[in-house]
């Protein structure tokens, strides 16, 4: 495994000009060693550092990758960015007829038009199983780079849940525009969506990344993923308020991550009560995922190279 | 002075049950995981039986501003080591301590994406490398300038021909600013033109103080670029010298086990009468070999069986290159009477001159025949396999010619024009004439 050698970072930032300090040139430096190995290399052990130093040097790659899925996304396509609005509008659609009108969920979600209900919940989702579905094939996908040059590879996964990030945006437009449509005030309480997106995107990141590093050695993933995530759909309050599961079942409900989140979207973008206890739950969750994650995508790093 | 790059018993093993089962699946790792404790019983603890070491115990050190050059026959463990150096894959065992940051170039065009445009993946393929974007800003017009696609700049890249696409990925790498640099056999890709500007620019690197560890087949460029070699045998170091001695030890002691075909009892190409037993490349001095220098002679030799006397025997042999190419055949009796041969062993050995093939890969075979020649007796597969080594290359650049043929050539340039005979305005002529 290797390792940017960290305890005396101070003074190898003083000799040898590490990423974030090389206007020097190199004739320079020929000349000039550092005390201490920039990089080490050695055999990989089972449980290793997170390494977030190098992965903040590498920042910028994160952002070249995310533009180039944002750029590369919706080339060759007549629609082009308006499939961002179409996959969640048409889903919308179809649950507003089935379950909206056949089901008679109308009237069970607490006065908000069924259509715009169910596009509140939609809306994150749609990112969401985007996000980890893309990003749980993105390490297989970039196989040439994984075996030609070295960066952090949770670069990859990462930047393929952040390329989801502006689809989200534009269908939020659609969103704000339904919403007038139907009448609807915007309150205050929308100020807190950018920490919902925050925790979406981190359970995205957290999941994608567990499951793209299990996907380069297992490709059963790629098959399994759509079945899970159907089921993951019909087993989060989307489509179906949550007061509408028994209350005998409710805990099985909070463990699921995406419950307190969805709800989050709703109350803050309709002005109702905050479930803080859910939340809290959705929260404390996506950061234990996120830590596992990272650590068993780390263990697991070292052999990408020889698998994909 | 201390080591930039300290190599201390660095080992890869590769699995090679791992290496068959690529893509393993779940139900796969579920079966091998019950399975193994009794694999493990049946096999007795023959454990090593599975695993092939790419890299054995290799150690050694770099200075800073060596150029060194990393020779060895294919599958000798150079690209795993440069791999290990650059991170992608894990040592074994072992390890490199690095004193500088490694631009490492094992591949040109290395994240570029057809859809974007030609300045997209110049930021794009740049930071992959491991650039800033601020450093790319920086030397953004001197990419583009040294690539030569200054029209073509905000064009995709799906647009651009396979030699724009070339030059664009090699200028973005040959801008690293790293002090170490791992150079991967990237040379041998575009024209011929281009190729010398990349050889250029490597010395210019190689120049300016940097340290650079370059592997190559070409060993007209990794003798114009390297001062320091070191040679890698079946994933062992063998030494560690100037470049000229490196060369030399490679070409002369580099054997595997295809530079000799033996034939068993049971496989051998055979009639009733006749029997091929041995065939194998000598050099010019007499050595079974698998490279050859270009500038030396070298033989091809066949050895065979006579059961009983066959009338007229005639021994043949064809040659082509790697891609099919047939390239010349020859056969015995010009440099034989004819008489009957056999019974008994013989070998028939077909010399050709020095600077004859260029270099590359030929692969050879080997029929004989009886009057009146229309069928042959026996015809053996495209076995032997021999490469050619240019250790000189051509010009101040050390190119490679291109064709087939190498052949040492005279030239004579003279001037015709008669209002200036004297020597010195000639030679003025020719250095006209090369620029």
């Amino acid at each position: 495994m290797v390792q940017v050698h960290s305890e005396r970072s101070g003074t190898l930032k003083a000799v040898a000009p590490d990423v974030s300090n090389e206007v020097l040139a190199p004739s320079h430096m020929a000349n000039v060693l550092p005390e201490y190995p920039l990089i080490k290399i050695r055999p990989g052990r089972k449980w290793v550092a997170l390494n977030l130093r190098d992965l903040w040097a590498y920042r910028e790659l994160l952002y070249f990758l995310t533009w180039r899925d944002i750029k590369v996304r919706y080339k060759q396509t007549v629609l082009g960015a308006a499939w961002a609005i179409i996959q969640p509008l048409f889903m919308m659609l179809i649950f507003t007829l089935f379950f909206g009108r056949l089901a008679g969920l109308d009237s069970r979600v607490g006065g908000i038009p069924y259509p715009i209900f169910a596009y509140a919940g939609l809306l994150p989702w749609t990112f969401f199983s985007n996000a980890i579905t893309n990003s749980s094939n993105s390490l297989v996908g970039s196989s040439n780079l994984i075996t030609k040059v070295y960066f952090p590879r949770m670069i990859i996964p990462a930047a393929a849940v952040g390329a989801g990030v502006v689809d989200f945006a534009i269908a939020f437009a659609v969103l704000i525009g339904l919403m007038i449509y139907y009448g609807m005030p915007i309150m205050g309480s929308i100020v807190m969506l950018p920490p919902l997106v925050l925790l979406t995107t981190l359970l995205a990141m957290g999941i994608g990344m567990w499951l793209s590093a299990l996907n380069v050695k297992y490709r059963d993933i790629r098959y399994a993923l759509p079945f899970m995530i159907q089921f993951w759909m019909f087993a989060t309050p989307i489509i179906y308020p949550s007061s509408l599961v028994p209350a005998k079942w409710q805990w099985a409900l909070a463990l699921n991550p995406l419950t307190g989140i969805i709800e989050g979207y709703r109350a803050a973008l309709f002005g109702l009560e905050f479930n803080w206890a859910a939340l809290s739950i959705s929260a404390a969750i996506t950061l234990a995922i996120l830590v596992y994650s990272a650590y068993s995508f780390r263990r697991m790093e070292k052999s990408f190279a020889d698998l994909v | 002075m201390n080591p930039i790059i300290k190599v201390e018993n660095l080992s890869k093993q590769y699995r090679i049950g791992a290496r068959q089962a690529r893509y393993a699946t779940l139900r796969e790792s579920i079966v091998g995981t019950v399975r193994a404790p009794f694999k493990r019983l049946s096999r007795n603890g023959k454990s090593s039986d599975n695993t092939s070491r790419a890299l054995k115990d290799v150690s050694f050190d770099v200075m800073p501003g060596e150029t060194v050059g990393i020779v060895g026959s294919n599958g000798a463990g150079k690209s795993t080591l440069l791999k290990i150096m650059s991170r992608i894959t894990d040592p074994t065992t072992g390890g490199i301590d690095l004193y500088g940051r490694v631009g490492s170039l094992l591949e040109v065009g290395t994240g570029f994406h057809p859809e974007l445009t030609g300045r997209e993946n110049i930021y794009l393929s740049g930071a992959i490398l491991g650039m800033r974007k601020s450093e790319i800003d920086r030397k953004f017009d001197e990419i583009v300038a040294f690539a030569e696609v200054e029209e073509f700049i905000d064009t995709p890249m799906k647009h651009y021909s396979s030699g724009m696409y070339i030059r664009l990925a090699f200028a973005v790498a040959a801008h690293l600013e790293s002090e170490i640099l791992v150079i991967d056999e990237v040379l041998s890709v575009g024209d011929v033109r281009f190729q010398k500007r990349c050889l250029g620019k490597m010395s210019d690197v190689a120049r300016n103080g940097r340290t650079v560890l370059f592997v190559s087949h070409n060993m007209g460029a990794v003798r114009a670029l390297c001062s320091k070699g070191i040679y890698i045998k079946q994933g062992q170091l063998v030494c560690r010298s100037d470049i000229e001695t490196i060369i030399s030890t490679y070409l002369s002691e580099d054997k595997s086990s295809s530079s000799i075909i033996e034939w068993n009892d049971r496989d051998a190409p055979r009639s009733p009468e006749f029997c091929f037993r041995r065939a194998y490349i000598l050099n010019d001095a007499g050595k079974c070999v698998e490279s050859l220098d270009i500038r030396k002679e070298f033989s091809i030799v066949v050895e065979y069986e006579v059961s009983r006397p066959i009338k007229g025997l005639r021994i043949g042999f064809a040659m082509q290159t790697l891609e099919g190419i047939s390239i010349c055949g020859s056969n015995d009796p010009e440099g034989w009477p004819q008489f009957d041969r056999g019974p008994g062993t013989f070998t028939s050995r077909c010399t050709f001159p020095g600077y004859t093939l260029n270099t590359g890969t030929y692969l050879v075979n080997f029929t004989a025949d009886e009057p009146p020649y229309h069928v042959p007796l026996i015809r053996t597969p495209f076995c032997l396999h021999f490469n050619v080594e240019d250790t000189i290359g051509h010009g101040p650049m050390k190119e490679r010619l291109p064709g087939v043929l190498r052949p040492n050539l005279t030239w004579a340039v003279a001037n015709i024009d008669t209002n200036k005979p004297s020597g010195r305005n000639l030679s003025n002529n020719v250095a006209q004439k090369s620029s």
